[in-house]
């Protein structure tokens, strides 16, 4: 095992599948030379060259239109998304062409396309660089999303997404790509749909995606002292989810909150406490707790951005709340 | 009519002939079987449009590529594809290009090379360019040519993807069907200066040519199809037509945006079979007698394929669920 940050295991796993597959290649605004801003492709172009990593003028919906066109007709493109906010930008190549061409070809047509994007707040970015956009995708029928929450996941779920022969998009939080994490040294590939438990509990069970995993876990910590045994589960992919695991645990604690840095309403903490509670329901002793980020655009002052976000300390005290059996009417 | 080339090639104008009466047929089939409430939903006709999409097809290879529009059935019969499967397919059956789920405004015929008809208006500008980034990144000579109508000029994925083919020399050629018309609104009121201009301020060589004569269009996308394999692309094209029908098959009352003078005066004066019929039969390729049993036998066909797309079966409700993904066989199971 080696300890690297998410950005080196995302940057590893390109360069894994681009050595072995010839038809990947990355395209994206300043992905050559520079990198992107985050550097996260670093010397991806001087081993590949300007064929296979492809700097696009900034045209989004552009250059999302040619990876799928070229995804149809026999490439596996990964398009670079700046930041997951300008998934505004692709929406139509993305929902209306990517997601559907598949299907609406009878099953004729493939495209085996990753785009990869971030979410997170937080970085004071403020409300158009800051979002976390994964559930306007996620009800896209045709699309898998998937949320890695570390370096390990990010490198495991990437091969696997490269190699996946439908449109997947990946959002990395863009907080976590200093964060180191110990990854295999050997090659490793992480399926999709197969939930992890990061930590095994008892009374009350976590369910995060993406940083928001970290959030559960430090949770658990605090909730560990007041003698509150937490489960973590962290689904990795939205669609597919791992529904499975996820109720077993529910059916397990009785307790659930799920946590996620989209906006709360109409949003991925609410689609899976629905779930939980249409298939676990005579098994819960509480309401099934949604914690997402605050339903108002990121602000830029640290005072207030720092509020709209899920902390450990509100997880906890939700936990504890519900551990309590208090009634919830409104969170 | 464009100057003759050899009467060897007479067996190409024969087929070019055949082809652009097999759109028009089609259409005629689909439009009675529209107004016969026999078909689900609408249809856009194609009719008058033959010259540009057979002229186009017919310089094409199997393995080139296009992408269609909304008013599509012309590229797909163009490029290769057959009756039977088109009317399953605008009726929702089974035995239909994309097993009924596609419809009149997605047929896609990937063994023809057709990658498919899009209902957003400039919506494959981008998966047309794309495919030239393959053909020239995989290292192959494949053309892909972009059909989209002067509406769709007034998208702005256009500019991005003319921008980035010109930049990387890719080869694909945007052919702009310049029908006079922006569904109901004449075109002159939705663009303004110049079309071709557009295409040329990217350093795309731009050409306009009469869409209705098959032979012009079809010399001119030769040429250009040539130097694209070359590495010479893209290059733009606004070929000058007209649709005899409204925006969809619905569209009946648009004395409101067009007249009816205007109509009959294209389709008198300016029709691209009788035009190219008349040139066949001067030209001395084809007997008025040939070219009866020509379209006699393309009529025949397209009958025996409407009967036998109205008893084919409809696909069984449990293909609802599939080729969501290509890896789940039910995504909802």
């Amino acid at each position: 095992m080696r300890n690297i940050t998410l950005s080196q295991a995302v940057n590893e796993a390109l360069a894994e599948e681009m050595r072995r597959d010839e038809s990947v290649f990355i395209i994206g605004e300043d992905v050559a030379e520079a990198g992107t801003p985050f550097k996260v492709l670093s010397g991806l172009v001087e081993e590949f060259g300007t064929s296979r990593v492809v700097d696009t003028p900034i045209s989004e919906p552009g250059f999302m239109g040619i990876a799928v066109g070229a995804a149809i007709t026999g490439t596996r493109p990964v398009v670079d998304l700046m930041f997951g906010d300008f998934i505004f930008l692709v929406m139509d190549q993305l929902c209306n062409q990517a997601a559907k061409t598949h299907y609406m070809s009878g099953g004729k047509l493939n495209v085996p396309l990753v785009l990869r994007t971030n979410l997170g707040a937080t970085r004071r970015s403020a409300a158009q660089h800051s979002q976390s956009l994964h559930a306007l995708v996620a009800h896209i029928p045709g699309v898998k999303v998937a949320l890695p929450s570390s370096a390990y996941e990010a490198k495991g779920l990437l091969k696997t997404a490269i190699r996946d022969n439908n449109p997947v998009v990946i959002f990395e939080d863009k907080l976590m790509y200093n964060e180191k994490a110990l990854v295999p040294d050997d090659e490793f590939l992480i399926p999709f749909g197969e939930a992890n438990i990061k930590r095994k509990g008892r009374d009350i069970t976590l369910i995060g995606t993406s940083s928001m995993v970290q959030v559960c876990e430090a949770a658990a910590e605090i909730l560990a002292e007041d003698g509150i045994d937490a489960e973590v589960i962290d689904p990795r992919t939205i669609v597919p989810l791992d529904e499975e695991t996820l109720l077993k645990s529910a059916k397990k604690t009785s307790r659930v909150i799920v946590v996620d840095e989209g906006h709360q309403s109409y949003g991925v903490t609410a689609e899976i406490a629905s779930r939980i509670n249409e298939k676990a329901f005579y098994y819960l002793d509480a309401p099934v707790l949604r914690m997402g980020a605050m339903d108002v655009p990121v602000p830029f002052s640290p005072a207030l951005e720092d509020f709209t976000v899920p902390t450990p300390l509100g997880v906890t005290q939700s936990a504890r709340r519900l551990m309590s059996g208090e009634m919830i009417h409104a969170a | 009519m464009s100057p003759i080339k050899k009467s060897s090639n007479a067996k190409d104008y024969l087929r070019m002939y055949t082809q652009m009466v097999r759109i028009r047929t089609f259409e005629d089939n689909a439009n009675q079987l529209y107004l016969a409430a026999k078909m689900p939903g609408l249809t856009h006709m194609y009719s008058g449009e033959e010259a540009v999409a057979v002229g186009i097809c017919e310089a094409l290879r199997t393995t080139d590529k296009i992408t269609s529009t909304h008013r599509g059935h012309g590229h797909c019969v163009a490029k290769g594809a057959e009756f039977k499967e088109m009317f399953c397919e605008l009726l929702g059956k089974e035995e239909g290009y994309c097993r009924g789920k596609g419809g009149s405004m997605h047929i896609a015929d990937q063994s023809n090379g057709n990658l498919g008809a899009n209902a957003i208006v400039g919506g494959s500008m981008g998966i047309a360019t794309g495919s030239a980034l393959t053909s020239k990144f995989l290292g192959k000579d494949d053309v892909t040519v972009c059909f989209f109508g002067d509406g769709a000029t007034a998208q702005g994925l256009m500019y991005e993807v003319m921008n980035m083919a010109s930049l990387w020399s890719l080869p694909v050629i945007y052919a702009c069907e310049n029908n006079g018309y922006s569904e109901y609104t004449r075109t002159d009121e939705i663009a303004a200066g110049s079309i071709l201009a557009r295409a040329e301020a990217f350093g795309i060589e731009a050409h306009q040519v009469d869409g209705q004569d098959v032979l012009a269009v079809n010399a001119l996308t030769e040429k250009l199809v040539e130097r694209s394999r070359k590495g010479e692309g893209p290059f733009f094209m606004e070929l000058m037509t007209y649709r005899y029908h409204g925006h969809h098959v619905g569209d009946i009352n648009r004395e409101y945006y067009r007249s009816k003078k205007e109509e009959r005066d294209w389709k008198e004066n300016r029709d691209p079979i009788i035009k190219f019929r008349g040139w066949l039969v001067n030209e001395g390729i084809a007997t008025e007698d040939e070219i009866d049993g020509l379209n006699a036998e393309v009529k025949s066909d397209a009958s025996a394929a409407v009967e036998y797309a109205l008893n084919a079966k409809f696909p069984d409700v449990s293909e609802v669920d599939m080729h969501v993904f290509t890896d789940v066989e039910h995504a909802l199971a």
